[in-house]
């Protein structure tokens, strides 16, 4: 099933992104494209196939919960695009 | 021979022995730099003050401890740099300063070796042409019509072109090795969790994974000792014994078992590129190598699979760029906006593509059709190789099935552009190393040959490629860039 318009501006919205009206039509031809091409993966029976969600035998990684000194937060600040009182600063949420 | 045109380990015999000083081999790379990157265009910044700085305080023997001290080096700019700008080729980061250095850069840092400067890339290493770079496109020294390959395109480019004897890249699903082919020079590819990703900025966390563009082998080595092994702070960075690389460095292959799969040599492989192959496979028997045919049948849903999987960890890893803590904002009177503004803003059209693609196939509804699916091929093609390993060392392909393209040829075609991948694409799935070096030329242009290991087996890839290098003479061309003083 294709992509409509709709379907490509709510996705645009879910991932934050805002599209011009002529852009819609390209970006759902692109991603159509993609998907129909992924659905060769069809071809193949997996029912019986574990996930691979990660090459490596690793699960759960824990350290002792120590404290350790962390980058100064002036410095972290530093890269905000708008800072209030040692704070990042954004519209009006509510 | 100039000094720019020298590798790692001979440079490094040079200062050793005298015959130049580490500011001579930074005045020869810089002034190399200044004669050719117009027409290359590899870099998206340079650090020569801090460079030659740094140089200045190693000039003296007794103060260089480190195992590369006073060497230069380079880095794709997906490599945060403590108080150097990082950008990954995105207007998102255009004027991102990092407060700390990723784990690679600090392992070099500390061995004392001289950044010089950050390369250019597709933007978040989303690309095979660094066409996709928010500034500007590289271009292949051997043909400046032609694009580097990508996404590290400004790291094989730097380093064909003479700009810098070794720099890091990533590779998520070919970016070291395609570029390293399409420009004529070694990519090597650590497995897997081999080498900490703490600091370089991600795409797919489950396939990144940062490795070594250099001319030779035994640079790749070198910088494989710096940088592999265990760090606290990358969880998936692997707990595996990290071997001496450079004792691989012995061209004895006899008896070394090498597998080539039937599905390289089919369609859509440019005839010169498998004749190519195939003389470097005789090589190998030549030298004592077995070398038998094998099949890697689901090789050809490795690149459905990652269309997938790719763009839907790409999106969750680019949701951190919303306008609030670092990187581009684009003001609105609510945050909705803010966020939407800021991203429209800061991507280009490649990664808008790719968060989509990916916020779509992990939607409700979409999740078990496409993540879920493409995860269980990923399954099948890492089993695939698994069966090849239980009676074969190695594993010999095409490093990509063409040479490099023209600038704009398939910035419109994006399967195409992807189909670039296709040999390159399986051994990120299942997590292994591999390498690309030089195998010879077609019409002028680099073809590369990869060659694929066991994970955590690097050793095996790099002796088997030190072989080949040593018994060939492909990578001693250089291209002709003007400038060069014989």
């Amino acid at each position: 099933m294709a992509l409509t318009i709709k379907a490509v501006e709510d996705i645009a919205l879910m991932a934050r992104l805002k599209l011009k009206e002529e852009e819609k039509e390209d970006f759902a031809r692109q991603l159509n494209l993609v998907l129909d091409y992924t659905n060769r993966l069809h071809e193949l029976n997996t029912d019986n196939v574990e996930p691979l969600t990660h090459v490596l035998p690793v699960y759960n990684v824990f350290r002792d919960d120590v404290v350790c000194p962390s980058s100064p937060r002036e410095e972290i600040l530093s890269n905000g695009p708008l800072l209030e009182d040692g704070q990042y600063k954004v519209p009006k949420i509510m | 021979m100039e000094l720019y045109e020298l590798g790692l380990c001979d440079l490094q015999d040079k200062l050793n022995r005298d015959e130049a000083s580490v500011q001579e081999i930074m005045e020869s790379i810089f002034k190399r730099i200044h004669t050719v990157d117009d027409k290359v265009k590899a870099f998206i910044t340079l650090d020569e003050e801090n460079a030659l700085k740094k140089a200045a305080d190693l000039s003296h023997k007794d103060s260089r401890k480190g195992t590369i001290a006073g060497l230069p080096f380079a880095l794709k700019d997906v490599f945060c740099t403590r108080g150097l700008r990082t950008t990954c080729a995105s207007r998102m980061l255009e004027n991102y300063v990092p407060i700390y250095d990723a784990t690679a850069v600090s392992r070099l840092n500390a061995e004392q070796g001289i950044l010089i400067g950050k390369t250019n890339m597709d933007e978040f290493a989303m690309g095979s042409s660094t066409e996709l770079s928010a500034f500007f496109p590289t271009r292949n020294p051997w043909d400046l019509e032609r694009v580097p390959g990508g996404s590290s395109g400004g790291c094989a480019a730097a380093v064909a072109a003479g700009e810098v004897p070794v720099a890091l890249g990533s590779d998520t699903g070919g970016s070291i090795r395609q570029p390293a082919a399409f420009c004529g020079v070694v990519g090597f590819k650590p497995s897997y969790g081999r080498v900490s990703r703490w600091g370089v900025v991600a795409y797919t966390s489950s396939m990144d994974q940062a490795g070594v563009i250099a001319r030779k082998v035994e640079d790749c080595a070198l910088i494989m000792n710096i940088i592999a092994g265990r760090d606290p702070l990358d969880a998936t960075s692997a707990e595996v014994k990290v071997p001496d690389y450079t004792s691989f460095l012995n061209p004895d292959i006899r008896g070394m078992k090498i597998a080539y799969p039937t599905e390289c040599f089919q369609q859509g492989v440019d005839e010169e590129v498998k004749n190519l192959i195939l003389a470097a496979l005789k090589k190998y028997e030549e030298l004592g190598a077995i070398i038998e045919e094998v099949s890697l049948s689901h090789g050809e849903y490795a690149l459905p699979a990652y269309y997938i999987i790719g763009p839907a960890e790409a999106s969750t890893n680019l949701a951190c760029y919303d306008g609030v803590r670092f990187g581009l904002r684009v003001e609105a009177d609510n945050i909705l906006d803010m966020y939407c503004n800021s991203r429209t803003a800061g991507f280009g059209d490649e990664v808008k593509r790719r968060i989509m693609l990916g916020t779509h196939v992990l939607s409700s509804g979409y999740y078990e059709n496409y993540y879920l699916k493409a995860m269980k091929v990923r399954r099948l093609i890492k089993n695939d190789f698994d069966q090849v390993f239980k009676n074969y060392d190695l594993i010999i392909t095409p490093t990509t099935p063409t040479t490099a393209f023209k600038l704009g040829a398939e910035l419109n075609d994006t399967l195409t552009l992807y189909g670039n991948d296709i040999f390159t694409v399986p051994v990120n799935m299942a997590g292994l190393p591999a390498i690309s070096i030089p195998c010879g030329f077609s019409e002028g242009l680099p073809v590369g040959m990869q060659i694929i290991g066991q994970a955590f087996d690097e050793g095996r890839v790099l002796k088997a490629a030190y072989a080949f290098e040593q018994n060939t003479i492909h990578h001693k061309n250089k291209p002709s860039l003007g400038g060069e003083e014989r």
